[in-house]
């Protein structure tokens, strides 16, 4: 398995959105029909339970992007859109991994584990299976160095993110 | 006051001042009906659900209120799609009612199952299925509100039998007390910074033009566009859908722009340094290629749609509102300021239009399909509402009608639904019955929802249907003529068409055949001043094209036949 880079530059546009059960279709359905490519979404209530945030990485240029927000924002469930920029916001995806781990590779890859602060939340004779939380690049990571001993299998949450609450003062 | 969900459907549509409502029964949608019945409600049963939806339509687009059609599930809401559609393009508001299977046999593939909820999500503006009782009064408050505001369109409520058979408690539900909670239709943006940068845009301008589309007559601006463009001595060009917005008589109308526009008005396009887009969105018909249109001016964007703006061309000023409301500021704002004629600009204006006028076709012999609208136009003066279907016929009836008024042509510009023609004509005739209507359509259009005929002929609506029957799907072929090296594939339909004054008599309703020039103007006369339904099937030139064109994708200086 190889994980490429992106080439066009990645958004992640948090949507704040009425809870009700043909949201996620109505939201979805836009970046289907207009041609935007989504590559994850993720949803989940907020601390409201009328209210529900779903959370969509998508790849394209600004004006692409920026048709996407008024879009979107136009949908009568939508209650508010942002943008998050990449060093503005916290973002976190869990990628659970089984790979494949006959007894000699066992600990290098519980070593990989450990510098990723992945978890081993299952072992077989001849395989284990690895939980991971980070960004993206995090997940990718663990995904390339654990390719060469055989992933069986992957399942990815896709993005959940928010913005940082925090300010730091740019350094002079 | 304990109700049926049915009788719940029924108060909630009085309750929202709907007085007329399209539609044709079946099974899942049985109770509502009753309720119709019992309620003595008035309702008209068309012969399609398509005709029903395009009736929906015209009623709305004529009168300006919010359509109302209703249909069973499955195949009777499938059915709905292309005029659920016709209407989102061209921002129409309309409620869709639909039965649907109980909410217990939902996905399990029942008799006449269809999921038009999710079918219709990408063509509404919003759409529901409710599958509480409790709900129902309020989902109705919410879609009239949400068809209605804004930049309007149709909103469409699936409702399961059972919900329609079960009680509740009902109160009517206005539509300012429902808990939308952004939904904000009249965004209220300040913007009267932006206004005073478009007052100082247009006291520079030398060569300014307005470009109305239908937004425009959808806020009722018709009369603030009139005060600015004489206050402001602004030519106006119009999209298909705002033609009527500004009398096309006026000395400072340039009429239609686009595709089949004039070329004089294309080339003010070209030749404006100031174009203030008015209610209108930068369809591909108007501009042609994008990076050539209005290259040489600041463009001014009004609009209550803040995705349309810079969605297909970039502009210099933005101005998000409800256009009237924009344009009624702006009145204010220019009253003090000191703003030059601008003489020069028109009388270029006027040089283009000697120079490349709308071709008036005339022959003794056989009759011009231009000339049919010309006399049409001669014998209604612009009072007449003039509905079309697609093709050539309507943009024959664009660029040779006397439009003087708003909401008085009435025509699918987005989707280009052929078929809307007749069902539409219904529809406006019942919403303005004080009018003439006359729907003109082709040989190919009529055929597409030629039952509702039935409809026209029950109810005696005394719709005038004028086919411009010239044998072939006519646009198509003048395509296949200009671009496809005359191979007409498919378009000739003389051989398997009927004969069309008979079909209409075999409906009920009365027909004339005019084939002579010289017997068009009476037969016309004879038609509009008949006391119903009327269809003249007038054989026309066959292979007459429209023109002025500009091939898609090209500019004002590729125009064909100027």
């Amino acid at each position: 398995m190889t994980i490429e880079e992106p080439e066009i530059k990645q958004y992640t546009l948090s949507i704040l959105v009425r809870n009700h059960a043909g949201v996620l279709s109505h939201v979805a359905g836009l970046f289907t029909r207009r041609g935007y490519n989504i590559e994850s979404i993720t949803a989940g209530i907020t601390e409201r339970s009328d209210i529900t945030r779903i959370t969509i990485v998508v790849t394209g240029d600004n004006k692409i992007v920026e048709q996407v927000l008024k879009q979107c924002q136009k949908l009568v469930d939508v209650i508010k859109v942002t943008s998050l920029k990449y060093n503005e916001s916290v973002t976190r995806e869990l990628a659970i991994i089984s790979v494949k781990a006959q007894p000699e590779n066992r600990s290098r890859i519980i070593e990989i584990a450990g510098v990723f602060n992945a978890n081993v939340v299952d072992m077989a004779e001849d395989a284990l299976i690895l939980e991971a939380v980070g960004n993206a690049r995090h997940i990718n990571s663990i995904i390339q160095l654990l390719s060469p001993f055989g992933i069986e299998d992957i399942a990815r949450t896709g993005v959940a993110a928010l913005a940082y609450r925090s300010r730091i003062a740019p350094i002079n | 006051m304990k109700l049926k969900g049915a009788d719940i459907v029924i108060e909630s549509l009085k309750f929202h001042g709907v007085d007329l409502v399209f539609g044709y029964p079946g099974g899942t949608i049985m109770p509502v009906y009753d309720a119709l019945y019992r309620a003595g409600f008035k309702h008209i049963l068309a012969r399609h659900e398509q005709g029903a939806a395009h009736a929906a339509d015209g009623y709305a687009r004529a009168t300006g209120k919010t359509g109302v059609v209703i249909a069973t599930s499955g195949p009777g809401a499938t059915n709905l799609v292309t005029g659920l559609m016709t209407a989102y393009m061209d921002s129409v508001p309309l409620i869709a009612i639909t039965g649907q299977v109980a909410t217990s046999s939902i996905g399990t593939d029942a008799f006449q199952e269809a999921d038009i909820y999710g079918i219709t999500i990408p063509i509404t503006k919003y759409n529901y299925l409710v599958k509480d009782v409790d709900r129902l009064a309020e989902t109705f408050a919410e879609a009239f509100y949400i068809a209605r505001s804004g930049r309007p369109g149709p909103v469409l409520i699936d409702i399961p039998k059972d919900v329609q058979l079960a009680m509740a408690d009902y109160a009517p539900v206005a539509e300012a007390d429902i808990p939308l909670l952004r939904y904000t239709p009249k965004p209220v943006y300040d913007f009267e910074a932006q206004l005073d940068q478009l007052v100082e845009l247009i006291r520079q301008a030398e060569r300014p033009l307005l470009y109305v589309g239908g937004g425009a007559t959808t806020s009722g601006a018709s009369e603030a566009v009139q005060r600015l463009a004489r206050m402001a001595d602004i030519p106006v060009g119009h999209t298909l859908a705002g033609l009527g917005v500004f009398p096309g008589d006026d000395p400072l109308s340039v009429g239609m722009v686009g595709m089949h526009g004039g070329r004089y008005a294309n080339e003010a396009i070209s030749g404006a340094d100031l174009l203030i887009a008015a209610g209108a969105r930068f369809d591909d018909r108007v501009t042609g290629k994008i990076s050539e249109f209005a290259k040489r001016a600041k463009i001014v964007h009004i609009e209550i749609d803040p995705a349309e703006v810079g969605k297909i061309v970039p502009t210099d000023l933005a101005i998000i509102g409800d256009l009237k409301q924009v344009l009624e500021r702006l009145l204010v704002k220019l009253e003090p300021v000191s703003l030059d004629r601008h003489e020069r600009w028109r009388g270029q204006i006027a040089d283009w239009q000697a120079q490349y006028p709308l071709v008036r076709a005339e022959s003794a012999t056989t009759i011009k399909p231009q000339a049919v609208i010309q006399t049409i136009a001669e014998l209604t003066r612009g009072e007449a509402i003039i509905t079309t279907g697609v093709g050539q016929h309507q943009m024959w009836a664009a660029m040779f009608s006397d439009h003087r008024h708003p909401r008085h042509f009435i025509s699918s510009g987005g989707l280009g639904t052929m078929g809307f023609c007749i069902p539409s004509g219904i529809g406006a005739q019942l919403g303005r019955p004080d009018k003439l209507v006359v729907t003109i359509t082709g040989d190919g259009s009529f055929q597409m929802n030629i039952q509702e005929l039935a409809t026209a002929a029950y109810y005696n609506i005394p719709v005038k249907i004028i086919i411009l029957n010239n044998g072939y799907l006519g646009m198509v072929r003048q395509w296949q003529e200009l671009f496809f090296e005359h191979r007409y594939s498919a378009t000739d339909l003389e051989d398997g068409n009927p004969d069309f004054v008979m079909v209409s008599k075999g409906f009920g309703v009365e027909a004339f055949r005019v084939t002579r020039p010289s017997e068009l103007r009476a037969t016309l006369e004879k038609a509009f001043a008949y006391p119903g339904p009327v269809v003249v099937d007038c054989r026309v030139e066959k292979e007459e094209n429209v023109f002025p064109m500009i091939p898609s994708g090209g500019t004002v200086n590729d125009t064909i036949g100027s």
